[in-house]
Parts: structure tokens; sequence; C-alpha cells
């Protein structure tokens, strides 16, 4: 546990800065002025696509509203205020507390959250501020507490369910795919479920194989399951009150590597929009999805495509399920060369997914094969050598797309 | 009761007509439980049963109409049509399903009773009822070997959540006997060791179910924690309606059958056990058992 806070120093978002303006340069260029609803192109992980707003969304009794709204493009904001420089984990605290004291309803179950504060800190001093029932600290028993925040989704609070490692909601599978993600549906749409479950996932440091685990890829076939995943100080805070204020349930993916980066967030109320990919950086010749920890591999990368002259136009896909394929489709339509990065195993991955729905939507504009890195089919290995060798490095991601740009 | 054996009898008849289709358990032998404990529970009281919920939900004041529509698919069922015998809903009645896997309903149960603390001590909302709304849980003794059900009863107890766990007990979890299955095939005891009482009951006794039942919901309703009731009884049927059901002897429900097949024969044998004062008890306010009967099959079976 302690080797796993001590994240990398190299991994700082001061890049982040540079690359904004550009981001919200191209996002006024093509978001219509009323906003992504009014444009949306819906497509569906199955490949069929309807348009229009609320695509999908048939039958008086289904909730229009069910994630919460996108506000002015709040990165503007990140330049008229200050803002005040946060930590990832801290921020997500933030946006948890925030939430807490916004609405009563909203309580915290998990292992260790309460007096130990977290096994990450993310919960730190919230059972002081809250008392121990909106703070439950739970004994180890994933399957039940899960199901018995889905109990209490069902009844009228709003649980955000820790895992304390992804990895342990194995055990709560049984509910998340039986009860989590159906019950909405099999119930007739008589109860939501607004749970938000998130915990730390992925490849650390030398954790071992089975605190090295990447769920997204096991939970993606979920009907009715909602997934996200941070990887700035900024978007985790979003995401997490964006994911809270859902009607639906939300799986927040955070990184074991990443809760140490550090950024300038704004000071004033803000969320990401749960459906939405972040524009890392603008380019012309290469499409560059990832998400989660590999954006930073991609981003150090990049800086060596830059000096090779190549101009990747990387994409942080944020929302695992569904892919926003507006902010995709836009980018392959331009640079007609697609590279997925994923720390997802290769076979069954989101970049598997994620390669499938490309090719169904945007096969005419596609100029080469989509690549798609992923980490080896193996258990992660204990020996540092051996686990970065199971992972996407950054100088692979360098000969993917000169071999993709040939 | 009377509606929900002709309601699960009829159930047995349209299945057999190839009218209704997948799984269906039905409830028959069992009805003493579901009415014994729901019939005591206030509006705002919720009840999480399995995949055998068909009375439950009747019980509950589900319409007969709404839960038979719902088995034949339609929209005017329940659910829509869309969760079918294994997932009855109904959000106005606090009928929170309906759980087809065993024992993924008793976590639910356990959340839905949290909620009912929290709202009381967090929200400092005041309960109808007049103390915490109360949440049962039925589940079978197959259930009771599974670790959903003993990290509930743990969790349940250590943060005294106004829950109780009501254990329909019928011996066999498809064609595995209980004491085939279970190391201590004494369930009720297990209460006691996560330190909340456990008690047995006659399950085929519906005035005994109530007695038990009644103290357990107040007990629940105080704040005092949870309870573990078991209540021994029997399915006349088979699992569910495509279970051949060959396991189990034709002698074996010697004991907890009065009579065989037809309502009126409960009636004349529950009347045979509390002549006079099962009458005036009887839940619904008819001058007779029988106008009872026709009402229920008048009301739950015509489409």
């Amino acid at each position: 546990m302690a080797a796993a806070l001590q994240t990398a120093g190299t991994l700082t978002a001061s890049s982040n800065l540079v690359i904004n303006s550009e981001r919200f340069r191209f996002g006024s260029l093509l978001r219509s002025p009323a906003g992504m609803k009014g444009t949306i192109l819906v497509v569906k992980s199955d490949g069929r696509h309807t348009v229009g707003f609320n695509a999908g969304l048939r039958g008086a009794n289904l909730i229009p509203n069910a994630v919460a709204a996108k506000t002015e493009d709040s990165a503007k904001s990140t330049y008229s205020k200050p803002g005040h420089e946060i930590l990832l984990f801290e921020a997500l605290r933030e946006g948890l507390e925030e939430e807490m004291d916004r609405d009563p309803r909203v309580c915290v179950i998990g292992e260790d959250v309460g007096h130990y504060g977290g096994s990450y800190k993310v919960t730190k001093g919230l059972a002081n501020k809250y008392g121990d029932l909106r703070v439950l600290d739970t004994p180890i028993a994933e399957n039940s507490f899960t199901g018995m925040g889905i109990g209490a989704a069902m009844t009228g609070l709003r649980p955000v369910v820790e895992g304390m490692n992804m990895g342990f909601l194995l055990l709560a599978f049984n509910q998340i795919s039986n009860n989590c993600g159906m019950l909405h549906y099999t119930s007739g749409g008589q109860f939501t479920i607004p749970i938000v479950i998130r915990g730390p996932g992925g490849v650390g440091r030398q954790l071992g194989a089975e605190h090295s685990q990447r769920l997204e890829s096991y939970f993606q076939s979920i009907p009715g399951l909602q997934m996200v995943a941070c990887s700035t100080p900024y978007n985790s805070k979003g995401l997490m009150k964006a994911a809270i204020r859902s009607e639906n349930p939300v799986v927040l993916f955070e990184h074991v590597l990443l809760y140490n980066l550090k950024e300038r967030i704004p000071d004033e109320d803000y969320i990401c929009c749960l459906e939405e990919a972040e524009m890392v950086r603008v380019g012309e010749h290469v499409t560059i999805l990832t998400y989660s920890r590999m954006r930073y591999h991609v981003m150090q990368a990049a800086k060596t495509l830059v000096n090779k002259g190549y101009d990747p136009e990387v994409v942080d896909i944020r929302s695992l399920k569904p892919f926003d394929l507006y902010t995709i489709g836009n980018s392959v339509k331009k640079t007609h060369r697609v590279l997925i990065v994923e720390e997802c195993m290769r076979t069954g991955g989101i970049g598997a997914s994620l390669r499938a729905a490309i090719i169904d939507n945007f096969w005419d504009y596609l100029d080469a094969p989509i690549m798609c890195l992923s980490s080896q089919d193996v258990p992660t290995p204990y020996a540092g050598s051996l686990e970065e060798q199971t992972v996407v490095q950054p100088a692979q991601i360098v000969a993917a797309v000169e071999q993709l740009c040939r | 009761m009377a509606l929900g054996r002709s309601f699960e009898d009829m159930c047995a008849q349209m299945y057999y007509r190839g009218k209704m289709f997948g799984f269906v358990h039905l409830y028959n032998g069992q009805e003493a439980v579901s009415t014994g404990f729901i019939r005591l529970l206030q509006p705002g009281d919720a009840v999480v049963s399995t995949y055998r919920d068909h009375v439950h939900a009747l019980s509950k004041g589900v319409p007969a109409r709404a839960v038979m529509a719902e088995l034949f698919g339609k929209t005017t069922g329940c659910c829509r049509g869309q969760g079918g015998s294994m997932h009855m809903f109904s959000a106005p009645h606090n009928f929170l399903g309906g759980f087809a896997f065993i024992g993924e309903g008793i976590p639910v149960a356990t959340g839905a009773a949290f909620s009912s603390r929290y709202r009381h001590e967090v929200l400092k909302e005041a309960s109808p009822s007049g103390g915490l709304d109360v949440t049962l849980a039925f589940f079978g003794d197959g259930t009771c070997n599974n670790g959903q059900f003993f990290e509930c009863l743990n969790m349940a107890q250590l943060w005294k959540l106004p829950i109780v766990f009501v254990v329909e007990n019928n011996l066999w979890a498809i064609g595995m006997s209980h004491l085939r299955a279970t190391s201590d095939p004494v369930i009720w005891k297990k209460g006691p060791a996560f330190g909340m009482p456990g008690v047995p009951v006659d399950g085929m006794d519906v005035l005994k179910v109530r007695e038990v039942a009644k103290e357990a919901i107040e007990r629940a309703r105080s704040g005092e924690g949870p309870t573990l009731v078991e209540c021994e009884t029997y399915r006349f049927r088979g699992h569910s309606l495509a279970d051949p059901d060959e396991l189990r002897k034709p002698g074996e429900d010697v004991d907890f059958k009065l009579c065989a097949t037809l309502p009126c024969c409960i009636a004349f044998g529950l009347m045979c056990k509390f002549f006079g004062f099962f009458i005036s008890y009887i839940m619904l306010k008819h001058s007779s058992l029988k106008g009872i009967i026709r009402k229920s099959k008048r009301s739950g079976c015509c489409r």
C-alpha cells in the first residue's frame, strides 16, 4: 500500500495547462452554440445509431435528464479566476465533500472509508464531519455492502460505494451486474439506482497480479451500467460530482498511480459531462485514443513524435461506456488514422470494443487499419522489469505512430 | 392466503396449457408465511423476496391483475412485462423485488433497512409508522448456506438495522435436501451466533407466524435490531413448474398438509383447527370463508 502511494514524480499535469487552451479552442469550433446535446449523434456500441436530442429515450417513464447537464465551458473559467492547486485524490475528496454538503442523501460506503480516511485518503476527514452513518465503515463483504448500497439507492439515498481496490469488486460482480445494472430495467423503470461505485485500479508499482487488474474490461458488457475513467485532478472532481448527481449507476475508475498528480483547478462549482471525451492535444496526422494513466504515456510519446515531425491528436476518451463517438468520430474524420492506447488486456478490453465501434461507424474515413496497443494478456508480474513490459510504454507508442503514418 | 393459492394454481394451469413460459416458481403450501408477516406491515415498510415472489407481491398489495399480466409479459404488468415471474417490483407498494439469484436480495433488503435508519437519524424524517420503517427479507433454506446471508446477518446486527430475516425452510433447494447440504441444519440457531435472536416457528400455521412476526417487526421498528425467523414450511409443488420433482418422496408432506388440493379443503382443515375463532380472526371482513375464496378467485384470476 505504501509503495503505491509513492507515485512517479514525473507524471505531472503541468503540460495540461498548455493543452487546455487548444482544447477549448477546438471545442468552440465544433460544438453548437446550444451545447452538445442539440447536435449529438448517439451511436450505441452495437452499431445502431439514432440522431437527435435524447436519442433512444422513448417512453414516458424514462428519466429525461439522466446525466447532469454540462455547464458552460468550464475550462475557460480556469483563467478567469486564480483557482487552487490540488492533488488528484484531494480533488476527488473535494468533489465528494461538495456533493455531500449539497445533498444530505449522499453517503459513502466502503472499507476503511471512515475512521481510516480511505486507503488512498480520498475520504479523509469526512467521517469526522458527517458522522459514522454517512461515511460508513463496512466489514470486508464486498458483495453484500455493494448490494446494500443498491438497496439504499433504490429507497432514496445516493450512496458512493468504494472498492478499496477495483479488483475487490470482482467479489461484488453479482450485485453490480444483476442489480446495479439491470434492476432499473427489470423493474420496468420503477426504481433508479443512483449509485456511484469507485475505486483505484490499474497497474501500479509492483503490486502483484491481483491488485493490478483492469476491471473496466469485465464490466463493459453489463447493460445499464455507465463507466467513466478520470485522469486529471480537474476531470476527477468534475466526474465525481457528475456521477453523484446522475440517476444512473456509474462506475468511476481511478488509477493507483495518478493520485498524486497536481493541477490548478477552478474555485467555483463545475462538473464534467459523463459521456464526453476530452481533447488533450489537437493534431492532424493521427488520432490517439486513450484513457487514465496511458494518457500520460501518450503525452510523453507525443513529445518525441513532435520532435520527429508528427502531429498527433490525443483524445482522452474518459467515458468508457458509452463511448463519445461524436468527439472520436470528428477526430477520425480529420486525421483518418487511429491508434488506441489502453492499459486493458488485449483480449476483450475497452480497445477491442472501441475498435469495433469505430469500424462500424467510421470505416469510410480510415486510411489505415486501426492499431490498438494494450497490455499483454498475462497476469501482471511482480518484478518491476517484467511489469514494465506488460504495460504499453511510450517507445511502443512512438513506433506505432510511425508505422501508422508511413 | 386463499388468493395466493388460487393465483398460483391458475399460474400452473396457464403454464401447462402453454400460455406462460420461462421459470415459474409457485408458492403453494407456504402462504401462511407470506400472510403472517406481510399483512402486519405498514405502507412504508418494504419487502424483498426471491424468485418465489408472486404471493409476497400479492400480500404486499400489488393487484393480482398486475402480477398476472406481468407473468404473461404484458405492458400492463407491474414491470411492464420486462421482469417476469422472478422480477416482480412495485415502487408504490415498496415491494423491492423479485430476485433470480438466491441470496442477492438479502443485501438489497439490508440496504433498504439501512436507508430507513439513515432517513430517521441523518435526514431526521419521521415515519408515519411511529418508529423505523421495517424491511422484511424472505429467502429459503438453500440461501442460508450462501455467503451473502451471513455477511448481511453480521452487518444488520452490527448497525442494528430494522430488518427481519425470514427463512422459508421448505427443506428442499430444487433437488438438494437441506439435510444433505447443511452441516448444522437448524437455521434459527445461526441468529444468536451473530448476536441477534433466532426464532423457529411452524410455517404452516398463520396465527403462530403472525405472533412471531408481530414481535420481530416491533423489535425492528423500535430500533432494537434484526431478528432471524425460521419458518418450517413445505412447498406442495416442485421447485418450479419445469421441475420434475423426482427426489421428494410422496409421503413427506403429510406432516405439513391438512388437505392437498382445493382451497376449500384448506378452509375445512383450518376450520377444524380454529373453529369459530378463525372466522372472526380472518383478515378480510367477510361473512364466510367460501365467500373469501369465491372473491379471491374472481378478483385474482379472471383475465
